[in-house]
């Protein structure tokens, strides 16, 4: 009995190392389901006609979120004809920071017009496989057949002050290089940012 | 002549005396307004050399913070602590603001003035994160706070991502020197 308890304990040990460690470039994404701020379900497995989506981790709170959440309007804006939708999840929990709880997500999405759908990741298991740590963490998903892989993870650009002193445009350049086959150059990013509130 | 050099020498001494106090006391004057009032603005170039390249045998604490941070603003008294404990030869701490150095005199200077803080604050000045967030550790995502633990004679060089509490950073530093 014993042993099964230690083996059982080593394996769940190992369950939360992996999970720490989050999906890397190039593995597949298992499909998750969130609820969006109008009350809907949504699944990535229900983004059957996209080429990729831009997973946004993100919140209403951390200044370098809202540093980058026109950012990340332009990104949905720009991309989601391409068939690269947004889709923004806040991982955060509200206990921790009452300014990214459910309810003040929709008024946040309501005040800036969101254009995409904005989850919330309430048991933080979705932030947990992808290994999100900090908000904004951006995952760029590209289609292999009908499941979803890893084409980068990272910032957005490489400055959170100002958009046009940005110099180099990670998840952009990622699209591009995706969009004509190419492969994608840089694939990995790391930016300052906050750090995801778990419970 | 032997004469009034010598009378020269007696009146010119004490007067140099006075320049000499009155110049270690603007001397000093400027250390005190410095530590409270001072940030340098550090490139990361200068920031590696003076800081991440350091030597001796000391342990230097190394915090990565910013006033818009949370858990970096809660946890900041423990190192404040952690500094009044441990003696200055054998413990260094440094405060790296990864605030925009926009905000330098309008949100860094007002808040270590009202916090009463006169540790070694650097603001560290590079928004290109990419460019040298692996320097300081690769096991770091990028998410503040984060702290590095440093002795360069001993061969120490330990990072950690995320809040301290603050028993849990004391014993670290014990642990440490």
């Amino acid at each position: 009995m014993k042993s099964v308890v230690l083996i059982l304990s080593i394996f769940g040990l190992l369950g939360s190392f992996s999970a720490q460690a989050g999906y890397e470039v190039g593995e597949v994404v298992n499909d998750f389901s969130l609820k969006n701020i109008d009350g809907n379900q949504v699944s990535l497995s229900d983004y059957g006609d996209a080429k990729g989506v831009i997973v946004v981790f993100t919140c209403n709170h951390c200044p370098y979120a809202k540093l980058y959440e026109d950012r990340i309007i332009e990104l949905h804006k720009t991309y989601s004809a391409q068939g690269y939708p947004v889709i923004a999840i806040n991982p955060n929990d509200p206990e921790k920071v009452p300014e990214d709880s459910y309810e003040n997500m929709k008024k946040r999405a309501k005040k800036k017009g969101y254009p995409f759908v904005y989850l919330f990741d309430d048991t933080q298991n979705v932030a947990k496989d992808f290994g999100a740590t900090r908000t904004p963490h951006v995952f760029l998903l590209e289609k292999a057949k009908v499941k979803y892989k890893v084409a980068y993870i990272g910032a957005i650009d490489n400055n959170p002050q100002s958009a046009e002193s940005a110099d180099q445009f990670y998840v952009s350049d990622a699209i591009a290089s995706l969009d004509s086959d190419q492969p994608v150059k840089v694939t990995n990013t790391k930016a300052v940012g906050c750090t995801i509130k778990w419970k | 002549m032997l004469g009034s050099s010598e009378q020269t020498r007696v009146i010119h001494i004490p007067m140099f005396k006075t320049s000499l106090c009155s110049l270690l006391i603007v001397f000093l004057l400027s250390v005190v307004s410095s530590s409270f009032g001072q940030v340098k603005v550090l490139s990361f170039e200068e920031f590696e050399r003076q800081h991440l390249n350091a030597e001796g045998d000391t342990l230097f604490v190394i915090n990565f913070w910013a006033t818009w941070c949370r858990p970096c603003v809660a946890e900041l008294p423990y190192f404040l602590e952690a500094e009044e404990e441990f003696s200055s030869d054998e413990f260094k701490l440094l405060l790296v603001s990864l605030d925009f150095k926009t905000d330098l005199d309008l949100k860094v200077k007002p808040f270590l003035e009202k916090k009463g803080i006169g540790s070694e604050v650097v603001l560290l000045d590079d928004l290109d994160y990419n460019s040298w967030i692996d320097k300081v550790s690769e096991e770091w995502s990028g998410a503040i706070p984060a702290t590095l633990f440093l002795n360069p004679e001993k061969g120490i060089y330990i990072f950690k991502e995320g809040e301290y509490e603050k028993e849990i950073l004391l014993n670290q530093i014990r642990q440490l020197l």
